[in-house]
């Protein structure tokens, strides 16, 4: 496998984000929360520019602000009067709060720092009102955005589920979808509600990134996985993790397994046929009933579609990038319609990548496709340019490899700022898979017909 | 004269009173917050030769409260060395800092020929990992260095060192200057951590001091042209210099270099040829017009190309500080030429626009110079402040003497500047420049924003994401300006909101077309019908909401 370590000193067009965004998009799925970086403001500003210009949102990131005597002397002041500030302005029902490099590298002691705020306004507001304070240690120079959602699922699960008295619930699991669209998460949430099966799934961005225009602006969005849910999280009968390059040790998923026993079902991201197959397989099972009818039409026309798109597809070489387990999902999709899969690449480094594409791939291709970790846009293009691909998916930091060599860039995941509606583009389910592969079909025929010097108007 | 901001033809538009509504929003802080923002907002008394009133500015933001601002690095990085395409700038520390600030501001450029030098679309950061902090990242960077210089063969390398950077103690001075021996080509570091200044300010003024100390005078290569000027502080954003550029180049004015939209390291390095400096935004560059005075002898003027009038106005005084009948013949030749298209959009929009109310708060200047697009469309701004601006670009000058120094602003180094033993030149003599004032020509004039307003504005710095609630909640503005990670927020509350940092993916704005883009654009946002449809049929109730009187 290919790895950026054998090859350039910089990182150049990153192909990964920094930790604690992605903590910040974690908690924004939760209902009442409001995110909360300990740091300088910049980082705070920068990641909401981002996280911004992707959904079309409001997101607010509270930040310490700290500043160069802080940097020294250390941060809790600042970190204690941001908490005040955030409490009376937007009376939250928890705060998230992850660190940064900066107060990584300082080593603000936050679990200690909000332990202690946490007594003193007791006594200060005597009162039921005050929020749940998670914290989160999330410093970039080890690991990327991914890893920093994972930690802020993982935190919250530790720092806000109780055990409660009473058996497991028969009809209640808990899902652990990993970083989708808020179209996604609505999807998904369908999908259980037609099983008859009650989830808390965690985070639910569907309203929180995605909400309707308002009269009356919400200082906090309405949705989110209700605080009351997730304390309950260790009741379920089953939890369903979504991202095979997560593991079994040391999530959310495994941590809820151990503390509350509550069985642990890792799955695949469902992107494509066979791992949607198998997210609706296990469903079928803990609902005991068959997949509704509604469903199976969609996987039917799924099917119907693969044969009718084949022509436009097959053998066409395809780079996927981005974050590990979206790309895991999207290889295998990609491989059942038979475009090749020739490069699968991430600036992530779970160490499992390699094995997770292998896993998906291995029935169905004849030639393995190139797996890169812990790479970058340059070591991705240098590798692809030997390969000849003719697609490109992924999130709109490809765009520039997609104009140099003139092949169509499909847009998936995160970020998406050059086109309209990133926050909508479903990925999983039968329904998602349908919506990617008409896109890729539709990318196909544009560039032909483009291309075309004969000016076909019937392709 | 009383407009009302909304027309409600069947309800009389109730009056707002400011001091109300200025207590209001402090009331809602805890004492020590609110004595703070007491100081940052304020009634403008500007207008018939009153003073404008104090405001405080470029202090250090709250915690806590959501606050438009970025970091130094930012400044430095992003906004400052961001549009310069020939130069390979490599962000020193984790990946994410160098990510968010890779292209991010939708700064221009266009290159002269497709083989040249264009880094812009690279982004490079040492991308840190937990050893190089704690072992130290001095050899990763130099590393760096080198295979930048392996690849590229750029002309000049530069080096961004972000908050982790400054904690460990990384010498990126001492690195650049070693490189730069090893490798012979310039090579040059900014201390520019985020928790530095206040704002990206800070980042600005650290950015154009090593531009200044590293590269400014390398290059005495005079380009050809009888009128040679700098643009200072223009960042091409959504193709703004292109459209200045031909502007100038229609009048027969030479553009030096641009600091920094659409610029080149060759630029800088001969901008001290120029034989005057003009600013665009005040904030974010005054100190450089300053020190090329003092080192180069050019002198400085405030210009503006924000608004079509702004832009006539400016065409004359440079043609003006030249004083040469024939620039002064063709400004107006190109003035008469270009204003007819102007005028027939400005005054179709107007029509529909006319007495329609707007608030600014973004940036350094573009909360000031737009107001002038807005005014020239018949709007009125009732609201405005900066995100990262200071006290003399609220109040003018000549309070600059008054400005207190915090240790925050003591951060920052001040350039000790001699004038050059080899490249001083006056511009003007003594004599010349004491007839021009006599005459009402102003060098180094900038009266700030406030002067330009009526009274009874309200003036806001730094302001916070609650505050921008209430504002809207109460005044109901036609359209809102700020930048876009304030505009879903403010969107959802049915307020048209036009981004003042990267346009909306729109521009140019600048200069004359620039203005017919900008009267279209509001034009269409403030006339727009879609925001009527935000209740369902089956939610419709009687709006109540409070209108606003405004007295000039
Ligand atoms: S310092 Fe760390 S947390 Fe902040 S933007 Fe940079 S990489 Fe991200
Ligand atoms: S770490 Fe510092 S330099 Fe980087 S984005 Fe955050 S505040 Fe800015």
């Amino acid at each position: 496998m290919k790895s950026s370590r054998d090859s350039y000193v910089s990182t150049t067009n990153a192909c990964k984000l920094c930790k604690p965004m992605g903590a910040c998009l974690a908690f924004r799925g939760i209902e009442g929360a409001v995110p909360f970086l300990h740091g300088s403001q910049g980082c705070a500003t920068y990641m909401r520019r981002y996280i911004i210009s992707h959904f079309r949102e409001p997101m607010d990131i509270a930040s310490s602000s700290l500043g160069e005597k802080h940097a020294v002397y250390g941060g809790e002041a600042n970190l204690i009067l941001g908490l005040k500030n955030v409490l009376s302005k937007f009376s939250p029902r928890l705060i998230g709060v992850a660190t940064t490099c900066l107060t990584e590298t300082i080593g603000d002691d936050v679990p200690m720092i909000l332990r202690k705020f946490h007594r003193e306004s007791r006594i200060e507001h005597a009162g039921p009102d005050l929020p749940l304070l998670v914290s989160v240690s999330t410093p970039s120079y080890s690991g990327t955005h991914m890893e920093g959602f994972h930690a802020a699922i993982k935190a919250v699960t530790d720092q806000v589920c109780i055990a409660l008295p009473g058996s497991a619930a028969q009809d209640r699991i808990n899902l652990l979808p990993g970083f989708l669209s808020p179209a996604d998460i609505r999807y998904l949430k369908e999908i259980l509600v037609d099983f008859g099966i009650h989830a808390v799934v965690l985070p639910d961005i569907s309203e929180t990134l995605d909400g309707p225009a308002l009269e009356d602006y919400e200082k906090i969005p309405s949705g989110g996985t209700p605080i009351q849910d997730i304390r309950s999280m260790g009741k379920a009968c089953g939890t369903i993790q979504f991202g095979r390059t997560l593991g079994y040790e040391d999530t959310a998923g495994s941590r809820l397994h151990e503390r509350f026993n509550v069985p642990l079902h890792a799955l695949g991201m469902p992107v494509g046929l066979r791992e949607t197959d198998r997210f609706f397989s296990l469903l079928e099972d803990i609902s005991g009933l068959p997949t509704p009818r509604k469903h199976a039409l969609e996987r039917g026309r799924l099917i119907d579609a693969f044969v009718d798109a084949h022509k436009y597809l097959f053998g066409k070489r395809a780079v996927i990038y981005g974050e590990e387990d979206l790309v895991v999902g999207l290889t295998s999709f990609l491989a059942e319609t038979g475009i090749r899969p020739v490069i699968c690449a991430s600036g992530g480094r779970s160490g499992r990548f390699r094995e997770a594409v292998e896993q998906v791939t291995r029935d169905i291709l004849a030639e393995s496709p190139m797996v890169c970790d812990g790479v970058d846009f340059h070591e991705i293009a240098g590798e692809a340019e030997k390969l000849a691909p003719d697609l490109l998916v992924g999130h709109s930091k490809g765009y520039h490899l997609s104009s140099r060599w003139k092949i169509p860039l499909v847009r998936v995941g995160f970020p998406i700022h050059d086109r309209f509606g990133g926050q909508r583009t479903l990925h999983v389910g039968y329904r998602g898979t349908q919506s990617l592969l008409d896109g890729i079909v539709n990318a196909f025929i544009g560039s032909k017909q483009e291309d075309s010097p004969v000016g076909y108007g019937y392709m | 004269m009383a407009l009302s901001v909304k027309e409600r033809p069947d309800s009389e538009p109730e009056r707002i009173d400011l001091n109300d509504v200025r207590q209001e929003i402090l009331d809602r802080y805890p004492t020590k917050v609110a004595r703070k923002r007491a100081k940052q907002i304020v009634i403008n008394r500007a207008g018939g030769g009153a003073e404008v009133p104090e405001i405080e500015a470029n202090t250090r933001t709250i915690p806590g409260i959501i606050t438009q601002r970025g970091c130094t690095y930012a400044g430095c990085k992003g906004v400052i060395l961001g549009p310069t395409r020939d130069i390979v700038n490599i962000t020193h520390g984790p990946v994410g800092c160098g990510f968010y600030s890779w292209l991010t501001r939708r700064n221009q450029t266009r290159a002269s020929t497709p083989e040249d030098e264009n880094y812009m679309t690279y982004c490079f950061s040492t991308d840190m990992q937990e050893e190089d902090i704690v072992f130290g990242g001095e050899k990763k960077l130099r590393a760096a260095v080198l295979e930048a210089y392996e690849i590229f063969r750029p002309k000049a390398i530069s080096i961004f060192s972000t908050c982790p950077v400054g904690l460990i103690g990384d010498d990126v001075h001492t690195v650049a200057r070693e490189m730069k021996e090893h490798l012979g080509i310039n090579i040059f570091a900014f201390s520019c951590e985020g928790y530095k200044g206040v704002s990206q300010s800070a980042g600005h003024h650290i950015a154009n001091n090593g531009i200044f100390t590293h590269v400014v005078g390398l290059d005495d290569t005079r380009k050809e042209g009888k009128y040679s000027i700098n643009l200072l502080g223009e960042y091409n954003i959504g193709g703004d210099a292109f459209e200045i550029e031909r502007i100038l180049h229609r009048c027969g004015i030479t553009v030096v270099s641009t600091f920094s939209g659409n610029s080149t390291y060759t630029q800088f390095s001969n901008a001290h040829t120029a034989d005057l400096n003009t600013i665009m935004c005040h904030r974010s560059i005054n100190y450089v017009a300053e020190m090329m005075e003092t080192r180069y002898g050019i002198p400085w003027i405030k210009i503006n190309f924000i608004g079509a009038g702004a832009t006539a106005k400016t065409l004359r005084k440079i043609a003006r500080y030249f004083e040469d009948p024939e620039l002064a013949d063709r400004v107006e030749e190109i003035i008469e030429s270009e204003m007819p298209d102007v005028e027939k959009v400005r005054d179709e929009v107007r029509a529909r626009c006319e007495g329609k109310s707007a608030m600014l708060f973004v940036g350094g200047s573009r909360a000031h110079h737009y107001q002038e697009l807005f005014r020239e469309i018949g709007m009125i701004t009732v609201s405005a402040g900066y995100e990262f601006a200071h006290r003399d670009d609220y109040e003018g000058r000549n309070i600059l003497p008054d400005i207190r120094v915090d240790a925050d602003s003591r951060n920052i180094e001040e350039l000790h500047v001699e004038p050059d033993p080899e490249r001083y030149r006056p511009r003007k003599n003594p004599e010349e420049l004491e007839r021009l004032a006599r005459e009402g020509f102003r060098f180094k004039d900038y009266d700030g924003m406030m002067s330009d307003m009526p009274a009874r504005t309200l003036i806001i710095d730094d302001i916070s994401q609650y505050e921008t609630e209430r504002l809207i909640e109460i005044f109901k503005p036609a359209i809102f300006c700020a930048a876009i990670k304030e505009k879903y927020a403010i969107q959802k509350k049915g307020i048209p909101m036009k981004q003042l940092h990267s346009y909306d993916s729109g521009g140019p704005y600048a200069g004359f077309r620039g203005a017919v883009n900008f009267y279209r654009e509001i034009d269409r946002m403030v006339n727009t019908k879609i925001w009527s449809a935000i209740k369902a049929p089956w939610q419709k109730s009687p709006e109540l909401s409070a209108g606003y009187a405004w007295n000039a």
